[in-house]
């Protein structure tokens, strides 16, 4: 079964890693990093995504297609990054998601088909 | 054979659904498809038990049922054909078939209103109209609650599994609220004009049971069984025949089921020996405080707030402290409680019993004033009718 995590980050957290002097900050990237090579075995693909202003927002059911700048979901949580992952069922999705070391929310997403 | 009453053929279906369940969901290995199958069993008996009478082996009768369902998919479905012509009778499931079931149920994934209205189908084996009825929603409402938390089990691959040790504190704690929240709803109703809705309660007392026979060892599981038998060893005291609340103060105990407390009691006794305290374990420590009281001049009024401590310390909560501060009444006073909780205020604005106990305490002062602003508050706040009832009564006579 494939799932996606997709890793949210929030204000506070950008807050808290913007805080962070130059060692800690990669303490906290070699967390992930570890956190990569820990699950080496299930993780069938992951990218970490530009920030959300870099986003462009096609619009296709305006009759024209419209173009806008900015993510789809204007909220403060945006998904920074993602993670295909293989496992046998959601339990064991869970333990991968939970042992995640950054950002404070992981939605799991299974792949359909 | 004579006619069983309905709660005889109530007690029987539940008895027998949860294992069928559990048998065929273990066999078919579909969750769907299973349920699918004792749905159909649960709604034969009950067409057939009320006029033919309950079946020597009720469980045989309903595995009978679903098997020739089973067969009638096979041929019909093409998807199913293989899981369903592996079924064959087992002469018992295995106990953690039914846990399986149960943490299934109850998985955090799911919605918690989903979680209510799967445990009661498949482990207690309600139909979908008996519990829309007993939580007075429409019963699509349900019957799509239902549907998509089977989906849900599929789509998403929850698992068919007793969670590991290391998950399973939360994953209990889960299927513990799931139990307890289905005891409130039947203890007293929030909704509508049923002061009690008692096969609720019945539910919720055959799960925790159930939990507490496959799970012996764990103190919460205990804790929770003993809480919702003290609490309904005083069910007969509890209702006047008007229907009117009887206040603990003013109950008749000699109404009370004296040999249920004392069973309660050993059972706390035994969860307390594994040292691992828990919220359920405290909370009934301090119902079996009241129910083992002789007389209500002698409740132990000094133990039940070192109790309300240590459970403000693992479960902090506004409405603990709301109690605990009733009992600080009778120990310390009640300017010492009406002090303690006015700093409530802001949290338990909208709840009616901080009104009603605030009434209690200014009534104690002298205040009258304050102690009917206090209690016409509550009697806005308030739903259930017998508690409406009390309210209105103490407003008139108080």
């Amino acid at each position: 079964m494939k799932y996606v995590l997709m890793f949210v980050d929030s204000p506070q957290f950008a807050a808290d890693l913007a805080a962070m002097d130059e060692p800690e900050r990669n303490r906290a990237y070699a967390r992930v990093q570890q956190w990569f090579a820990d699950h080496h075995d299930k993780v069938t693909h992951h990218a970490y995504l530009m920030p959300p202003d870099t986003a462009t927002t096609l619009r296709l059911d305006r009759g024209e297609p419209l173009v806008s700048d900015g993510p789809f979901v204007e909220g403060k949580e945006v998904v920074s990054g993602y993670a295909e992952i293989e496992v046998a069922n959601l339990d064991e999705a869970l333990r991968v998601a939970s042992s995640w070391p950054a950002c404070p929310v992981v939605e799991i997403r299974p792949i359909a088909g | 054979m004579s006619q069983p009453t309905y709660a005889e053929l109530a007690r029987v279906v539940r008895d027998h659904a949860g294992r069928l369940a559990a048998s065929l969901v273990h066999l078919v290995g579909d969750f769907s498809a299973a349920e699918d199958l004792v749905q159909d069993a649960i709604e034969a008996a009950l067409t057939h038990w009320p006029v033919e009478g309950i079946p020597d082996r009720p469980d045989a009768w309903m595995y009978t049922v679903a098997r020739r369902r089973g067969l009638d998919q096979i041929r019909r479905e093409q998807r199913h054909r293989r899981k369903l012509a592996l079924v064959a009778w087992p002469a018992e499931p295995p106990p953690e078939d039914r846990l399986r079931l149960i943490f299934t149920c109850c998985h955090p994934a799911l919605p918690r209103a989903a979680q209510v209205a799967l445990t009661l189908r498949v482990v207690c084996g309600l139909t979908t109209e008996q519990i829309a009825r007993a939580f007075l929603v429409p019963e699509g409402t349900v019957g799509q609650r239902i549907t998509r938390a089977k989906r849900k089990i599929s789509d998403a691959a929850i698992p068919y599994r007793i969670p590991s040790a290391d998950e399973l504190g939360s994953r209990l704690s889960e299927v513990l609220a799931v139990i307890y929240l289905l005891y409130n709803e039947g203890y007293l109703s929030t909704v509508g004009d049923q002061v009690q809705s008692r096969d609720l309660a019945d539910d919720a007392e055959f799960l925790a049971a159930l939990l507490h026979q496959l799970m012996p060892t764990e103190p919460e599981v205990a804790g929770l069984l003993a809480l919702i038998r003290l609490h309904r060893a005083r069910t007969s005291a509890r209702f006047d025949r008007d229907n009117e609340i009887v206040q603990l103060q003013h109950q008749d105990r000699s109404l009370w089921d004296h040999r249920a407390i004392a069973a309660a009691g050993r059972l706390i006794a035994q969860a307390a020996a594994r040292r691992r305290p828990g919220p359920y374990q405290l909370q009934a420590a301090i119902v079996a405080c009241h129910a083992e009281a002789a007389s209500w001049e002698e409740t132990d009024w000094t133990q039940i707030t070192v109790l309300y401590d240590l459970l403000l310390r693992l479960a902090p909560s506004p409405v603990t402290r709301l109690h605990r501060a009733i009992a600080l009444r009778y120990v310390s006073g009640s300017s010492v409680a009406l002090a303690d909780i006015d700093v409530l205020a802001g949290e338990l604005d909208g709840y009616h019993l901080f009104h009603a106990t605030r009434a209690e305490l200014f009534r104690d002062l002298g205040d009258a004033t304050q102690a009917r602003t206090a209690d016409e508050r509550a009697l806005a706040l308030a739903t259930n009718p017998a508690e409406r009832s009390l309210l209105r009564h103490r407003l008139t006579w108080g």
